[in-house]
């Protein structure tokens, strides 16, 4: 499927210090963003035990867990992000089979 | 060596408790839920654990000083606001003073993906920042379940909640748990495994078509409390659970008497009436004026300035207030004088236990000396002879308690076995009035008889009850060669009494004037005779005077001639 817009993927990615789940959930997100959206993505790690009042606005629950904000659809992602497939399903970028 | 604990014995530091402020709850509980520990409060849809939730932290806010968070992961927050506003919550005032937080939990499963290892800390950290932001004492989170609904990783959840409690408790905040009653535990997901210190079941019956709210405390781990089913009313004032389960014969009575609003009937008890928070029992059949001696009653306390409450169960009030006009009973001016209260509801609006809450409710709130419940046969349409006894029961144990007179009025069947009410509450009252039909000449009139009355003299007689335009009266009733003789054949009786009292006292007046006669007789026919006798007793005189005479002069004569005839020698 050609790109019909150049989308950018904003991605955030909610975490509670540095967990070793959070460590691996922030190299597994940057190693696909990297190979399948190059240049395209934004991302912003967001610790909830630093600013706590941010976990209301996304209705975080789960640790670690990723926003995708946009291109619509709101997508969350929750867990270690260690399943590629699911993650490239959730953020879009690949149609779920 | 004695097998009695020892008198000195520590009182063991006892768990504290959070008061609830719903009205009876603290009392089965002994005090609220546990403080600083979570409690379970499980229940099918409708049964009232979000409006209960919502009153302890209420309550907690207002009347205990206790900030409370309410996480909610069924409504939002506008909606809770709105859904208790008609209990007089004001949320959102209650949020700007800092006193209250809700967080809206909202899990969209079509939202999420699941990928790998996570844990439940972004809620724990909302928690958190929730209790922190404002102090928060209690916590509610109503309803968690809806976790399961939206994640998938069974086990990542369960762990996680057990992990959440154990962290709310070590946070020293008193928790109310939610949960959707299941199939065949108390919760779908088996919340009460975690949560163990306190488990309240709420639960919502409909029996016979008639609904009713039970609340029942399945478990308190380190405390005592009530395990009845308790029924719980929920009203615009919120929440009330109300335990009148207690049947301690114990409260104090008194000596004070009170009448009746009838002075005869009053004679016939003792001559002074019932006594002070006794139970009474008009019982009659259709028609005999069980309401109009109920509703003279009411007249006469409210006449003395105390307050009643007539709990109608069959007529409106306005149909009893006119009704009563008519025998010259004026029940009006004492509402206006907000003295007499009526409370008049179809049985079958509510459950037995119901109708027991709302009369304790309004006894508490209005504090009258005197209660009438006209009648309680009708309650039997809503609950079997056992329950309707239970229930009154506990009603006449707590109205005495606080002191009220109570009287119930009684349909009994027209079939002669008077000596039973339908209700088989004759043994528990004190006084017990029978009215009853006395038929016959073709014509119907109302016996009152004192079946019982404890404690005091009474009457064995029956007397005929009559109603009259100027209220109810007792009469005496008449004892005819034929028996017991009322109506028209005691007026006929009472007639034909007098007619031969007149006669009587015609005939004796006769013999009087006769004897008068007679006396007169005799006494004239005494005078002639004494007439008679002194003009006999004249005539003898006058013969015997002549003879005095003539011996007197012939002893003279003798004399003389002596004389001369002594000179002559």
């Amino acid at each position: 499927m050609e790109e019909v817009k150049e989308d950018i993927w904003e991605l955030r990615l909610y975490v509670a210090g540095k967990t070793a789940r959070s460590v691996a959930a922030l190299a597994n997100l940057k190693k696909y963003c990297e190979e399948h959206l190059k240049d395209k993505y934004v991302i912003e790690v967001i610790d909830l035990l630093v600013h706590p009042q941010l976990a209301e606005g996304d209705q975080i629950l789960a640790i670690p867990t990723l926003v995708k904000k946009v291109p619509e659809p709101i997508r969350k992602i929750i867990g270690d992000l260690s399943n590629e497939e699911k993650v490239l399903v959730g953020l879009n970028i690949r149609p779920a089979k | 060596m004695s097998l009695e604990p020892s008198e000195s014995r520590k009182q063991p530091i006892t768990l504290p408790k959070s008061g609830t402020g719903i009205r009876g709850l603290d009392e089965i509980t002994a005090g609220g839920l546990p403080a600083g520990r979570p409690t379970l409060i499980c229940g099918a849809a409708g049964s009232g654990k979000t409006l209960f939730s919502m009153e302890f932290l209420v309550h907690g806010a207002t009347q205990f000083n206790e900030p409370g968070v309410f996480m909610a992961f069924e409504e939002k927050a506008e909606e809770l606001a709105v859904n208790v506003a008609s209990l007089g919550f004001d949320l959102n005032e209650l949020q700007r003073e800092g006193k209250i937080r809700i967080d809206h939990v909202h899990v969209e499963r079509s939202e999420i993906e699941e990928t790998g290892e996570y844990n439940l800390d972004g809620l724990f950290i909302r928690l958190a920042y929730a209790i922190d932001s404002i102090g928060a004492k209690r916590v509610v989170l109503d309803t968690i379940e809806s976790l399961f609904a939206g994640l998938t990783n069974q086990a990542v959840l369960r762990s996680e909640l057990r992990r959440l409690f154990e962290w709310l408790k070590e946070k020293g905040v008193t928790t109310i748990i939610t949960g959707e009653k299941g199939e065949a535990s108390l919760t779908r997901q088996g919340l009460e495994e975690y949560v163990s210190d306190c488990v309240i079941l709420l639960d919502h019956r409909v029996e016979n078509k008639i609904s009713t709210r039970i609340l029942r405390i399945v478990k308190y781990r380190g405390s005592i409390h009530g395990t009845n089913e308790y029924p719980f009313l929920i009203d615009e004032e919120g929440i009330s659970v109300l335990p009148v389960t207690s049947l301690q014969l114990n409260h104090s009575v008194s000596s004070e008497r009170m009448s009746s609003g009838i002075p005869a009937l009053d004679k016939m008890l003792g001559g002074e009436g019932f006594f002070r928070a006794s139970s009474i029992l008009v019982s009659g059949t259709a028609g005999t004026g069980k309401t109009s001696i109920a509703g003279s009653f009411v007249d006469k306390t409210c006449s003395d300035g105390k307050r009643a409450i007539y709990f109608a169960f069959e007529e409106s009030p306005r149909q009893i207030v006119r009704n009563m006009q008519s025998i010259n009973i004026d029940l009006q001016s004492h509402i206006d004088a907000g003295l007499l209260q009526f409370s008049a509801a179809r049985p079958t609006l509510n459950g037995l236990e119901m109708h027991l809450l709302n009369i304790v409710k309004l006894v508490e709130k209005f504090n009258p000396s005197v209660v009438v419940l006209d009648p309680i046969s009708n309650l039997i349409t809503v609950g079997s002879n056992s329950e309707v006894k239970s229930v009154l029961t506990r009603l006449i144990d707590f109205l005495q308690g606080l002191g009220i007179t109570v009287m119930f009025t009684a349909l009994t069947l027209n079939d002669n076995r008077t000596e039973q009410t339908d209700d088989g509450v004759s043994s528990l009252v004190d006084v017990w009035i029978l009215v009853r039909d006395i038929e016959s000449n073709g014509e119907r009139n109302r016996g009152l008889y004192v079946m019982k009355s404890r404690g005091m003299k009474h009457s064995n007689q029956v007397r005929e009850f009559v109603i009259t335009d100027q209220g109810l009266k007792l009469v005496e009733v008449f004892l005819g060669p034929e028996g017991v003789l009322t109506g028209s054949a005691r007026e006929t009786q009472q007639l034909l009494e007098k007619t031969s009292e007149a006669l009587r006292d015609h005939a004796v007046s006769r013999k009087d004037r006769e004897i008068e006669r007679k006396r007169f007789v005799l006494e004239s026919k005494i005078a002639s005779l004494k007439e008679e006798f002194e003009s006999l007793q004249e005539e003898l005189n006058k013969s015997y005077i002549e003879d005095e005479l003539k011996k007197s002069i012939m002893d003279d004569n003798r004399r003389e001639l002596t004389r001369k005839r002594d000179d002559l020698l």
